[in-house]
């Protein structure tokens, strides 16, 4: 990116007042690959692309169960959004065991961004470079914030980080509003879609995405690859169209063969999100 | 020279009675509902029994203070092996973390007489009897609390084949059905009851096997 005599420290400023390794955390973030959220008032899903550095190996968990109410979704450096997982899992164990009840969501992501901050001010430390979708359903709601690096946090009604994301944000921009009083499976297939627009004419299949769904008497899990095939095969039958507002939760009827094994534009493995 | 002696004391003892009896394919695990301390009662309607994981359950008497928090703890330890393994930990496992987290407070014990009972991965029934600082054995039935001494010689008479009094002991666990199982626990229950001044009100029934969880209650005599 820029190379210059005032991004060797994070604990050195550069003249425009900017702090280049915080910011150069930021874009291992972009440089991950594409991870969504979007919530509505009840429900909360996640979604990510799943790329795996070769056909041999296996693909990374970019998702993670924190808590039966708290999820997370990764982009970036995962090794660090493992750690981060480990210790969000913690934290919420810890208020559970003293107050018998859920850590509410917003006071977990002020600490993680608490946690964030301290990686900017010590010399003999550098910042997570992984970004972090925290979905959540607290007493007020389903909840969805994003975590920087930066230590900067926002809640957002849906967003996508990591490559691509800005096809995904485009979609979601276009979506929003209604998102609020979504159904739960509308919820899902509106992140489908989104995913979809990441993976740029790739064929959308179970193998390829991960889903996760938090809510109103629904612990956060990931569904089952089976459970997500069945969902794409439903609006891939019904055409290329915006899914109807009323849920359908039926199986699918044989539908598309999914287009497995065949090497379709192969994504160039990012540098860090190995 | 005499001690010098505490005028405080960080225990109390709450009473109860908790007994575990291993099948099969089932487990019973079984602890009466009532809280006393001293002479008096606290309250007719305690559960002395916890879900420590989808087969493993605990049965403790003692004092419920030091009962409550280890519960806790176990059940926090549980949650971090969840996300660890992605999977449920196992009675024989989970036998053994309380035995440690027991041996952990050797210095300041927890004042608990635990009973834990389950499913081993096998799906036979696995009972697993403990001192108040860890000590642990697997056996084919035990007994804990205040009515211990009266109930543990009847079941060496009634199961006589799990029972180590002929060592080592015939079968691991007794070869009776679930319901017969069922019923020589409200048997005990009920004896205990009669001559156990801290042993009554009710009795709390776990049955554990292939199906699921089933719970029963039983009144017992309130005097």
């Amino acid at each position: 990116m820029f190379r210059n005599q005032y991004d060797t420290d994070v604990t050195t400023w550069s003249p425009a007042g900017r702090l280049f390794q915080v910011e150069y955390a930021m874009e291992a973030v972009k440089q991950g690959s594409a991870a969504i959220g979007l919530r509505s008032k009840t429900h909360a899903v996640l979604a990510c692309v799943n790329k795996a550095n070769s056909e041999l190996s296996s693909h990374q968990k970019k998702i993670f169960k924190v808590d039966d109410h708290i999820g997370v979704a990764i982009a970036g450096l995962t090794a660090d959004g493992r750690v981060l997982s480990r210790y969000m899992r913690s934290e919420c164990i810890n208020y559970g065991y003293t107050y018998e009840s859920p850590l509410p969501v917003g006071r977990l992501v002020v600490q993680l961004a608490d946690k964030a901050q301290v990686c900017t001010q010590r010399s003999w430390k550098r910042p997570y470079g992984v970004g972090l979708l925290v979905a959540g359903l607290d007493e007020s709601g389903a909840h969805l914030y994003y975590n920087c690096p930066s230590g900067n946090y926002f809640e957002y009604q849906a967003f996508a980080i990591g490559s691509r994301s800005q096809a995904a944000k485009t979609y979601l921009e276009r979506k929003f509003e209604k998102f609020q009083e979504s159904s739960r499976d509308d919820l899902i297939k509106d992140a489908l879609f989104a995913i979809r627009e990441t993976l740029q004419g790739e064929k959308l299949t179970s193998t390829v995405c991960t889903i996760a769904v938090v809510g109103v008497g629904e612990a956060f899990n990931i569904l089952d690859q089976a459970a997500v095939q069945a969902l794409i095969n439903e609006f891939e039958i019904s055409g290329e169209e915006v899914p109807a507002t009323e849920s359908v939760a039926e199986e699918a009827a044989g539908g598309a063969s999914a287009d497995q094994g065949g090497a379709a534009a192969e994504e160039e493995a990012a540098p860090m999100d190995i | 020279m005499t001690k010098e002696h505490a005028n405080w004391s960080p225990y109390d003892n709450n009473g109860g009675t908790c007994v575990a009896i291993a099948g099969a394919d089932y487990c019973v695990i079984a602890a009466d509902t009532r809280m006393s301390t001293g002479y008096s009662i606290l309250t007719r309607d305690y559960s002395k029994i916890c879900k420590l994981a989808d087969k493993s359950f605990m049965a403790s008497s003692g004092f419920q203070a030091d009962v409550k928090a280890l519960q806790k703890v176990l059940s926090s330890r549980h949650l971090i092996y969840q996300h660890q393994h992605n999977k449920q930990m196992s009675c024989p496992a989970m036998a053994q973390l309380l035995s440690n987290t027991l041996y952990y407070k050797r210095f300041f014990p927890y004042y608990a007489f635990n009973v834990l009972g389950g499913l081993d991965s096998e799906g036979k029934g696995c009972v697993f009897t403990y001192d108040a600082v860890g000590s642990y054995e697997r056996v084919g039935y035990s007994a804990q609390g205040s009515g211990a001494t009266l109930i543990t010689p009847f079941l060496d008479n009634q199961l006589k084949s799990p029972s180590p009094l002929l060592l080592p002991a015939k079968d691991a666990v007794t070869p009776l059905s679930e319901a017969e199982a069922v019923d020589l626990v409200k048997t005990c229950f009920s004896s205990a009851t009669e001559r156990d001044i801290y042993t009554g009100d009710s009795v709390e029934i776990i049955i554990l096997n292939a199906n699921g969880v089933r719970r029963e209650t039983e009144q017992l005599r309130r005097d």
